[in-house]
């Protein structure tokens, strides 16, 4: 495991491409008496899909929740490329290059899809307030560049028709898509899934899986999803943490999980690895 | 009850909504002439029908001060859909900044006209100065991140205060050199005083009486807008009803002896005409409708939506939700200007907070988050129930007035059950319409192999 | 790993260093607190048997916007509705018990019915009568308002309840306001029993005559004053009980908790919410009733302002929470008579919002509130 850089301090190139893009150290996140995470340490690798699963309520989105931002851990570092994230805000932390998507869609619902993604450019539009209200060549021009990168991004993932919708307008699975195309847009190093494959049959759950592959490999990225459906997981996750009660109980490939008899019992109860029981 | 003056007013309210829907067409053509021909057009008609013409007049002096009220009531109601509508935060402060903007517009006319320049001189130089010290402390206070909001607030106060007392200390001297360019104490005849010279000063109170109410409400909102909704209503009622008491002791407790408290000032310059109002009217909404569509009305809107992706998409929650309180407050404010000199006299019993309800209503009746809807029931609500039911109620007797307030909310309680997203939720007219895109086909994009979603 | 976890701390912190200014938020509280000690100090000092006075009227006040205080909290707890319209079911109450003593003379009913019965008794039985037709006349006009205009409404977002409840809230002033119902006009209101003060001196607690004015520096209390004190204790009390020991108070808790489950669970959530608006009206008409009797002069508008204490009350002590309401109110009493008394009449209303406010930027939730969290 790679030691990482002191905190904020620039980093050359080289120096940078040498650090893991997500490392997380120690994290513990306590409400009230409760420990959601305790002491919860992962490493991600650039370039890489990795997965985090576990029971539900083991404290995944809570993780996810401090990494970008949402919670304050009790205690911990959360790195990403070297600079410690803790106590950003969390727009800042979005600025910085973390995408991400929510368990439960969370697009803005009366917009537009368009303007659902026109939205993730608002941080780099390359104009600001008064040149929006003087209507200047030079928001003409920025404008229309980032309406069609947007609509770059919506034709790329097959969402062209739905340029003028209402987001809340759109079938389920459209959503996701729009979901996590709006994500991307914002150009992150590191994107977090949050249970993409929620609600999904498995057809689409396939097209899911081409859909993620595609866009690590188009557009550079790494990836650590959260998933309960174990299709996706052992099929297109590198590395897999499996949490229960806010621990971390199992770390490798899909392979090694898939025989760890700790996590079968997480998921199934004790006892269950005796009786075989298959994930 | 005179039926034919009943017809005639209904006539004349459908003709303004009319009239206001071909503005919004006109200014939504595309060429530039196009634009430019409608708002002339519009000016010139209702011009028009304001002069005498061999005697008559199509709007007579009432029709005109329904028009005026109109048009401010616009401004105030469009820049409260741009906070709650758009932006998601439920105010009822608007009101309160509406108070503002009138007194301090009325109070740098009425000095103006009594021979003091001092008005405009500290009034104008506050607005400066404070906006200045904004955006240093802004800067300063951006280098240090993770202060609490409330340390921030007390910074931007001490330097509100002082810029205070240096534009007071230096205002003043100037307003001193300058007094006898005005001439004697009761001559009319400098050049200060003259037609030129008046409509310039109503342009410059109304601007400095919409930005002292931003410069308020920033310094207001910093602190109490990350309260979240109903708490930061709560919290806006309270202030429309402090800035009501201290309008009440403008004498009193505040150095303001002209604006004579409770009794009411009077003496404000009756500046106000339809050019005025009109201009004011119209930049307020090309400049909602062209913030509204750019990114950084997006961003005001997402925060509406749904804070917590907003967040995750980079945007500043609190950096936003601040931008259109004051925004929302600046129009509010000049509102007011407009308001205080068509008026010629203010009242602190007319900035309660029971009327600062007006704007609320009339949003959502117009629907939320549609600046057509909020024009049209502004319009609507003034000419209507202020004006139509006004005439019928007057003939029914002395208790017309408290009628209109006992129709009011059973008029509301049925629109809130039959159609609650307001009259024309979602929907915007001409100028005002969402700029649609042109939907592309897959054959235009770079052959990338797509995985098809369902 | 252990290079990272020494530096932590400092490395937060360099990283906000704003978070270290935080005192400069705090001195500017401590100087607002300073300045109002430094007005009052020196007036307890001077004269402390008029600054207990003036503590005296203000828990009057403060046990009056009690009552009305928990018809706020209850029902925002249950249904999040800020309830504009309570208010004026506390002038209702005012109103009713009005018309019920002046035209039906019914705070001495047994006397009238039964010639001769004793005059004291008959006083007694009366008034309570008024307070308990008062209060059920609050109660059905609540349920009622509820029913019609807060039931269609409850699936509807939140600002078209609350804008029904301003429009209510207007309906109920202005209607009242009609020459045929209460007329615009302040009406001297008629108090069911006399109004009977004692002064305390060193040398014990004497009773006023008529007429005669008590000696300077002695505090006053009147019989109302006592009447008002037991009446919010004692409704405090058995809305607590109401609220802690009985089945309805679970059902009540469980219903502002979830209503969904607490509908799953076998709870009849509307007759739940019904009642919930239905103990806060009384509470609220009783309240009124008192409120005019301490002040005798009564008209429609009477509870927009005592109203809007009321609801900041509420806000102060934590919304949804019935101590803090109490807690709140007394607050709210408080400052208001102390700013009567030693700033000035005029700047009350803009004191009692200016604490409100300063309040919710100190502790956002109030003081017993506890904070909503949301799950992303």
């Amino acid at each position: 495991m790679m030691q990482p850089a002191t905190t904020n301090s620039p980093m050359t190139a080289q120096a940078r491409a040498a650090v893991p893009a997500l490392d997380i150290q120690n994290l513990t996140k306590l409400f009230g008496g409760l420990k959601a995470v305790n002491n919860f340490s992962l490493t991600v690798q650039r370039g890489a899909l990795d997965g985090l699963i576990g029971p539900n309520g083991a404290g995944k989105t809570t993780v996810f929740n401090m990494i970008t931002g949402l919670y304050v851990p009790t205690t911990g570092d959360i790195f990403l490329d070297g600079d410690n994230l803790v106590g950003m805000e969390p727009f800042e932390i979005t600025q910085s290059g973390i995408g991400r998507t929510f368990q439960n869609i969370r697009l803005f619902p009366t917009l537009t899809v368009l303007d659902n993604v026109r939205i993730a450019y608002h941080t780099h539009a390359g104009y600001g307030l008064f040149d929006g209200l003087r209507r200047n060549a030079k928001f003409e021009a920025k404008e229309r560049e980032l309406t069609e990168r947007a609509e770059d991004f919506l034709n790329i993932f097959g969402l062209e028709r739905y340029v003028n919708e209402q987001a809340r307008n759109l079938p389920y699975g459209e959503q996701r898509r729009v979901e996590i195309a709006r994500a991307l847009a914002s150009e992150p190093k590191l994107l977090l899934l949050d249970e993409p494959a929620a609600g999904m049959n498995p057809g689409e759950i396939e097209k899911l899986m081409e859909l993620i592959h595609f866009v690590r490999d188009r557009f550079n990225l790494t990836i650590l999803l959260i998933e309960h459906q174990m299709r996706l997981v052992m099929n297109i996750c590198e590395r897999i943490t499996v949490m229960d009660f806010g621990e971390v109980i199992a770390r490798g490939n899909p392979v090694d999980i898939q025989g760890d008899k700790r996590v079968v019992e997480a998921y199934l109860g004790r006892g269950a690895a005796g009786r075989g029981g298959k994930v | 009850m005179d039926l034919n003056q009943l017809a005639i007013s209904l006539v004349k309210i459908i003709a303004v909504l009319a009239w206001v829907y071909g503005l919004l067409w006109a200014v939504g053509r595309k060429p530039w002439w196009a634009k430019a021909l409608g708002i002339v057009i519009a000016f010139g008609i209702i011009q028009l029908a304001l002069t005498p013409i061999n005697g008559t007049q199509v709007f007579n002096d009432f029709d005109r001060g329904l028009l005026f009220q109109a048009c401010g009531m616009t401004m105030v109601a469009l820049g409260l859909n741009l906070i709650y509508g758009f932006n998601g935060q439920f105010s009822l402060g608007q009101w309160g900044f509406y108070g503002i903007g009138a007194y301090t517009a009325a109070d740098v006319t009425y000095r103006w006209v009594n021979h003091d320049a001092s008005g405009l001189l500290v009034g104008g130089l506050l607005v400066i100065l404070v906006g200045l010290m904004i955006l240093v402390v802004g800067r300063l206070i951006a280098r240090y991140k993770g202060m609490p909001v409330l340390s921030q607030f007390t910074l931007y106060l001490i330097g509100a205060g002082v810029a205070a007392v240096i534009s007071v200390l230096i205002g003043n001297a100037i307003a001193n050199a300058i007094a006898p360019a005005f001439g004697a104490a009761d001559a009319s005849n400098s050049v200060l005083l003259g037609n030129v010279a008046q409509n310039v000063i109503l342009v410059l109170a109304v601007l400095v009486g919409g930005a002292f109410a931003a410069e308020v409400s920033f310094l207001f909102g910093l602190p109490v807008l990350s309260l979240g909704s109903d708490y930061f209503g709560i919290a806006t009622l309270g202030f429309t009803i402090v800035v009501q008491t201290l309008l009440v002791n403008t004498d009193t407790l505040l150095p303001f002896p002209e604006m004579k408290g409770g009794r009411g000032m009077i003496g404000i310059p009756k500046l106000t005409t339809w050019f005025w109002a009109f201009v004011f009217m119209l930049a307020v909404i090309i400049v909602m409708r062209n913030l509204i569509y750019s990114s950084t009305g997006r961003a005001i809107i997402s925060v509406r939506e749904d804070e917590t992706a907003a967040k995750s998409m980079g945007i500043d929650i609190a950096r936003y939700k601040l931008l259109a309180f004051v925004i929302g407050s600046l129009f509010a404010g000049i509102g007011g200007g407009i308001y205080a000199h068509y008026i010629g006299f203010l009242s602190p019993a007319t900035f309660s907070f029971l009327l600062g309800f007006n704007p609320l209503i009339i949003i959502v009746f117009g629907g939320l988050g549609s600046m057509t809807g909020t024009i049209a029931a502004s319009f609507g609500w003034i000419f209507f129930l202020e004006g139509l039911l006004r005439v019928i109620l007057g003939q029914l007797g002395t208790e017309a007035p408290t009628w209109r307030f006992v129709l009011y909310p059973i008029t509301l309680l049925m629109l809130m059950l039959l159609r609650p997203q307001g009259l024309l939720g979602g929907v915007e007219w001409g100028f005002l319409r969402h700029p649609k895109v042109a939907v592309r086909t897959s054959q235009t994009t770079q052959g990338v192999p797509v995985p098809a979603g369902k | 790993m252990a290079q990272a976890t020494v530096s932590k701390q400092s490395t937060y912190a360099a990283r906000r260093p704003g978070a270290r200014m935080a005192w400069i938020g705090q001195a500017f509280l401590g100087l607002l607190a300073l300045a109002a000690l430094v007005i009052l100090v020196p007036h307890l000092i001077k004269d402390p048997a008029l600054f207990l006075q003036i503590v005296l009227s203000g828990l009057q006040l403060g046990f009056v916007y009690a009552m009305i205080a928990l018809g706020y909290t209850m029902v925002y707890g249950i249904v999040k509705l800020i309830n504009f319209a309570h208010g004026d079911v506390f002038m209702v109450g005012a109103f009713v018990s009005y018309y019920l003593v002046a035209q039906f003379q019914l705070h001495v009913w047994p006397a009238l019915v039964w010639p001769g019965f004793s005059p004291t008794l008959a006083l007694l039985i009366g008034t309570l009568s008024v307070m308990a037709v008062c209060m059920a006349v609050c109660v059905v006009m609540a349920v009622v308002i509820e029913r019609v205009a807060y039931k269609p409404l409850r699936d509807a977002p939140r600002i078209a309840a609350l804008i029904t409840s301003i429009g209510v809230s207007f309906f109920l002033e202005f209607f009242g306001a009609l020459y045929f119902v209460f007329s615009g006009r302040f009406i001297p209101y008629k108090r069911p029993f006399d109004v009977v003060t004692w002064y305390i001196t060193t040398s014990g607690v004497h009773m006023l005559q008529p007429g005669q004015t008590p000696p300077s520096g002695a505090p006053i209390i009147s019989n109302i004053f006592l009447i008002i004190v037991a009446a919010s204790v004692a409704v405090q009390l058995l809305l607590q009980y109401l609220v802690r020991r009985t089945k309805l108070g679970k059902a009540m808790r469980a219903t502002s908790f979830d209503k969904p489950t607490a509908r799953l669970m076998g709870i009849n959530v509307d007759q739940v919410i019904s009642f919930t608006f239905a103990v806060g009206a009384a509470f609220a008409g009783l309240g009124g009733m008192l409120y005019a009797i301490a002040y005798p002069s009564i008209w429609t508008q009477l509870g927009i302002l005592p109203g809007l204490k009321a609801f900041v009350a509420a806000v102060l002590g934590g919304i949804g929470s019935i101590p803090g309401a109490f807690v709140g109110a007394l607050i709210m009493g408080q400052a208001e008579a102390l700013t009567m008394g030693f700033i000035s009449t005029p700047m009350r209303d803009a004191v009692a919002f200016t604490i409100l406010i300063l309040v919710l930027l100190v502790r956002p939730t109030g003081i017993f509130g506890e904070p909503e969290k949301e799950k992303a």
